[in-house]
């Protein structure tokens, strides 16, 4: 199981801050992720719906769409930062 | 020089910004510069109610940490502290403060302004805006010019 969580506004269209989901092992890089995401409905479709927009950290480290998601235990999808 | 300990707080309280400037200070005479740089919340012409600002704990203090240590690798500081909030910020309060000291002002100043233009694209912190006439609230667009921002330190040093 890996462990997703969402913020600021795919959050909320998601609906859920974070679940676990089981990922098949063809899903190999963040793009494969985010696309098998937008098939899990409409939710994830409005929240995804400009994917290269989506920013990703995986086990709390910014990477970038090409990376392969093996070895990750937790998944971050977000919207580019608005802090400071 | 021994490379110093940044000093990273992720908080939903408000800061004291001169007792920050103290703790870097006092009982040391080695210091000749301290920068603060202050983000306060804007009414936006009185539109805004307040900011409400989501944050992911832990990687927010991790993502400041390796910002500030690519800081200390450029300048030779004697302090730097860095703090940003998270929460519903009205107009006028605080929402980040880093403060950074060293021996001349330009290590100082750099220091700080490098330190905001790389929180600012990699923090992971979002704003939503509360407007005042009880619109639906919106969130915060990244700027372009805050990604342009990066562009002028990759020339330098």
């Amino acid at each position: 199981m890996t462990k997703l969580v969402y913020f600021a506004w795919v959050r909320e269209r998601i609906g859920k801050g974070e679940e676990e989901i089981e990922l098949s092992p063809s899903i190999v890089t963040v793009d494969d992720l985010l696309s098998h995401l937008k098939t899990r409905g409409e939710e994830y479709e409005a929240a995804l719906e400009y994917q290269d927009v989506i920013r990703v950290a995986i086990n709390q480290e910014h990477v970038d769409h090409k990376t392969p998601i093996r070895g990750a235990h937790e998944i971050a999808l977000f919207p580019p930062m608005t802090g400071g | 020089m021994a490379k110093i300990d940044p000093l990273i707080l992720i908080q939903s309280d408000d800061f004291d910004t001169a007792a920050e400037i103290a703790r870097l200070t006092s009982s040391r005479h080695d210091i000749g510069a301290v920068v603060t740089f202050s983000g306060l919340c804007r009414d936006e012409a009185g539109t805004l109610s307040a900011l409400e600002i989501e944050h992911y704990p832990g990687m927010a203090s991790s993502e400041i940490g390796r910002i500030a240590d690519e800081v200390l690798e450029r300048w030779t500081l004697t302090g730097l502290t860095v703090i940003h909030r998270y929460g519903m910020i009205r107009p006028g309060e605080n929402i980040v403060l880093v403060v950074a000291a060293s021996a001349h002002r330009s290590a100082a100043f750099e220091a700080a302004s490098f330190l905001m233009d790389y929180l600012k694209n990699a923090a992971p912190f979002w704003k939503k805006e509360h407007l005042a006439n009880g619109a639906t609230s919106t969130w915060v667009e990244a700027k372009t010019t805050d990604a342009d921002a990066l562009k002028r330190w990759q020339l330098q040093k």
